[in-house]
């Protein structure tokens, strides 16, 4: 069985293409069949991250008008076993996707035995987000501990709740997950940052991790290398962690709590 | 931290409360418009021209909540009255008089 998961915000720059890059290589790394599929037409961005961009030969609009087959357009990742990228058109033809188009896409996937299937949504509440989102089992929320982005999350949350096809189809809910990206542990303790337990409070949905504000994760895509490959960085490990439980374990969160300073550090840090 | 927020109270640092207790009245107030019946929208709207017959208020004078309880689900409405300067009762519009210039005509003529 395929399982499909988007990964969604709402609002843009909060880390879904990390985190679409990230989970996908992951869940690849325990021997998943997976792919993952960049749907910011026009903002190609995914294969810059997986570093695969001087690869790109076909796109996912040429696969959907049938330009190309989809063993031609899929891109098969050099590290790990089982990963594939499927980039994002540079058109600037905002209509270019249809739900008609992707559903045959999501067919043949879903025919090639694929086990995850990974949608990176564009910001945004348009068509190009609620494309992305369209066919989805799963939602990975991305959120930063920021008002505006904690908001859009919410309005985005009511979109898979009404405009998916499972609530179109009457089938069972979208499974929704909430992933804070970005956290800043020391800055949530002097009270200037939401906390986990605010957005978790304030969404009302299960927490899949919280990945730190790391810089390891602009290392990694200056690279073009997914930080979860970084065994070193907490970004990475707390990516692995919410891999874990993406597939039903549970985990005791990490990089919730600011590391303990000395008084010296503290005074002058 | 730094030197010399070590020494401030940390009291004036304490945005993130005020950035929760904001988002948590937007977000009731956004959910509304999206979990409710496909009605709402437009029973709020005829509810908001009908006040606006007899006082002067914008669009935002109504809220509309709909809130599920165990057994039945609760409608509960705001509406925010301008205040008047001279009085502490809201005026009357032209309509809401002529109305009830025909009210107490018609109740003349039954007595
Ligand atoms: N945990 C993190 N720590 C530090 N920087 C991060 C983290 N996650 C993401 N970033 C940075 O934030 C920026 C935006 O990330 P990303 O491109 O993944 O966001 P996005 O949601 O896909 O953006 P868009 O809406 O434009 O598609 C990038 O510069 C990325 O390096
Ligand atoms: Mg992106």
């Amino acid at each position: 069985m395929t399982k499909t998961i988007v990964v969604t915000s709402g609002k843009g720059g909060v880390g879904k293409t990390t985190t679409s890059a990230s989970i996908a290589t992951g869940l690849a790394k325990r021997g998943f069949k997976t792919v993952v599929i960049d749907f910011d037409v026009g903002l190609r961005n995914l294969d810059l991250i997986m570093g695969c961009e001087r690869r790109v030969v076909y796109d996912l609009v040429n696969l959907v008008n049938q330009e190309a087959t989809l063993h031609q357009t899929l891109i098969k990742d050099k590290r790990i076993e089982n990963l594939y990228i499927l980039p994002a058109s540079q058109t600037r033809d905002k209509d270019a996707l249809t739900i008609e188009g992707i559903a045959r896409v999501m067919h043949k996937l879903k025919k090639s035995e694929f086990d995850y299937i990974i949608c990176d949504s564009p910001a945004g509440i348009e068509k190009g987000a609620k494309m992305a989102l369209y066919f989805a089992d799963e939602a990975i929320v991305t959120t930063n501990p920021e008002v505006s982005s904690v908001r859009d999350s919410d309005r985005i949350l009511g979109i898979l709740q009404s405009e998916s096809k499972r609530s179109k189809m009457n089938e069972e809910p979208v499974k929704e997950h909430l992933l804070i990206t970005r956290y800043n542990p020391s800055r949530v303790k002097d009270g200037q940052m939401l906390s986990v337990d605010d957005i978790v409070d304030l969404l009302a949905i299960p927490l899949l991790g919280i990945i730190p504000e790391s810089p390891s994760v602009l290392d990694c895509s200056n690279a073009g290398k997914p930080v979860i490959l970084d065994d070193d960085s907490e970004a990475g490990q707390a990516y692995s962690d919410a891999i874990d439980r993406l597939l039903g374990e549970s985990k005791p969160h990490r990089f919730m709590e600011a590391p303990k300073k000395g008084f010296l550090s503290r005074l002058f840090g | 931290m730094g030197f010399f927020r070590f020494f401030k109270t940390n009291k004036e640092d304490q945005s993130a409360k005020v950035a929760k207790d904001r988002l948590q009245v937007l977000i009731a107030h956004e959910r509304t418009g999206r979990d409710g019946p496909d009605y709402l929208p437009m029973l709020k709207q005829d509810i908001l021209d009908v006040i606006k017959k007899y006082v002067s208020v914008g669009d935002d004078a109504l809220s509309v909540q709909l809130e599920t309880q165990d057994d039945c689900d609760v409608l509960e409405l705001n509406i925010t009255l301008p205040e008047d300067n001279n009085t502490s009762t809201v005026t009357p519009t032209a309509e809401a008089k002529r109305r009830a210039m025909e009210r107490r005509q018609a109740a003349a003529k039954v007595t």
